[in-house]
């Protein structure tokens, strides 16, 4: 009975070690290309690789351990764009990951939802990259103060998406996380 | 014919959604499009087709005390198997299907078919039961997921076909219920109809 039960068990560790040694690579390059896709959409073009150029930036300076990743895109050896990747915890349906594309001077050039468990069709429009929810943030600049980063319920500057005010406020403490961030890379890259 | 029998059953006579009423969880739970229906469908296909032919090539050497655990260690080796692939070729699907994907080990459909099928029948039978039940879950999640994407999002197949807003109840979890009770209703109907005539 054992031994059946252990060579069952040892048949079936064996197979699925040998799929992850196969699929192993393959899996890695779909992460990648999803990554290289995501900043793409949200930083000016670029010729480098930026996910090998990745600094590991502190939102908040009292808490040094937690970073967010950014993405830095160069073009001709200059920089034209920092792409942030931040996550909020305070969408409807849990946690969501934003990538958020600034151009050198704070100006933010678009933004994109890597992940997200949002309402499928209330706060899932997060994702819909031509609604006036998303393009609302292009050219706006989140790190000189000028704009208030909420949505207009809460005496900010942006509108929210009909039905879905959480996700909005979320999708807005995502934003604000990524200035922080933001304003912290450049000092250490000076 | 015989043989044959056993994957048209899968498909009418022991449909795994709308005649058994198992795996409900996931049946309500991905069927929010047609796309993600069929997808959950075919990953479920593979594993209960892989599945249902190893046990029952192990089924007489396993004693019986023994057995749930080892059919569940199979199960979840398929399962596996089939999320890294997944995983690596339709990242995707993978993202949508999410947590229902490593979910399909508990199935009831695949432990269901194991228990009550494979441990007693032959490889070549198993394989068919294992396509035939699976194409009968494939096409009852398939025929939800476009039901409730028609009136939810007004889209066929990730097609919106208008840009008007569709009833969003439909897409939402309480959608899911309502549809599958009506389709149930309908699928009950039609396959008593064709038993009496």
């Amino acid at each position: 009975m054992v031994v059946v039960l252990m060579l069952v068990c040892l048949g079936a560790s064996a197979a699925v070690a040998v799929v992850y040694a196969v699929t192993k690579d393959p899996i890695a390059a779909a992460n990648l290309a999803k990554t290289n896709k995501a900043i793409e959409e949200v930083v000016p073009s670029f010729d480098n690789n930026p996910s090998e150029e990745i600094l590991y930036v502190a939102a908040d300076a009292s808490k040094p351990s937690e970073t967010n990743k950014v993405y830095v895109a160069k073009k001709d050896g200059g920089i034209v764009g920092y792409a942030v990747e931040s996550t909020t915890t305070k969408g409807f349906g849990g946690a969501f990951t934003i990538m958020v594309g600034f151009e050198p001077d704070g100006k933010v050039y678009n933004t994109s939802v890597i992940s997200h468990a949002e309402t499928p069709g209330l706060g899932a429009k997060i994702t819909d990259k031509q609604s006036s929810f998303i393009t609302q943030w292009q050219g706006k600049n989140l790190t000189d103060g000028s704009v208030n980063l909420n949505v207009k319920k809460d005496g900010g500057d942006f509108d929210a998406i009909t039905a879905s005010t959480i996700t909005s406020r979320a999708f807005c403490d995502a934003m604000e996380i990524a200035a922080n961030v933001f304003n912290n890379i450049n000092p250490e890259n000076n | 014919m015989s043989k044959f029998k056993y994957l048209i059953d899968g498909i009418i006579k022991n449909n795994p959604i709308f005649v058994l009423v198992l795996g409900m969880c996931p049946t309500l739970a991905t069927t929010t499009s047609a796309v993600n229906g069929m997808g959950m469908g075919l990953a479920t296909t593979a594993v209960l087709l892989c599945s249902n032919m190893v046990i029952s090539m192990l089924a007489p050497v396993i004693p019986s005390k023994v057995r749930i655990p080892c059919y569940i260690v199979v199960i979840a080796a398929f399962v596996t198997v089939v999320q890294f692939v997944m995983q690596a070729f339709t990242p995707g699907l993978y993202e949508t299907l999410g947590i229902f994907i490593p979910l399909i080990v508990v199935n009831c459909v695949v432990l269901g078919r194991a228990e009550a099928f494979a441990s007693k029948h032959s490889v070549l039978e198993s394989g068919l039961d294992g396509i035939g039940i699976g194409i009968g879950f494939t096409l009852a999640l398939t025929c939800i997921g476009l039901v409730r994407e028609v009136l939810g999002n007004l889209s066929v197949f990730d097609n919106k076909f208008s840009s008007a807003d569709g009833m969003l109840v439909f897409v939402l979890a309480p959608g899911a219920f309502i549809v599958l009770g009506y389709l149930m209703v309908l699928f009950n109907k039609l396959k008593d109809r064709k038993k009496r005539a």
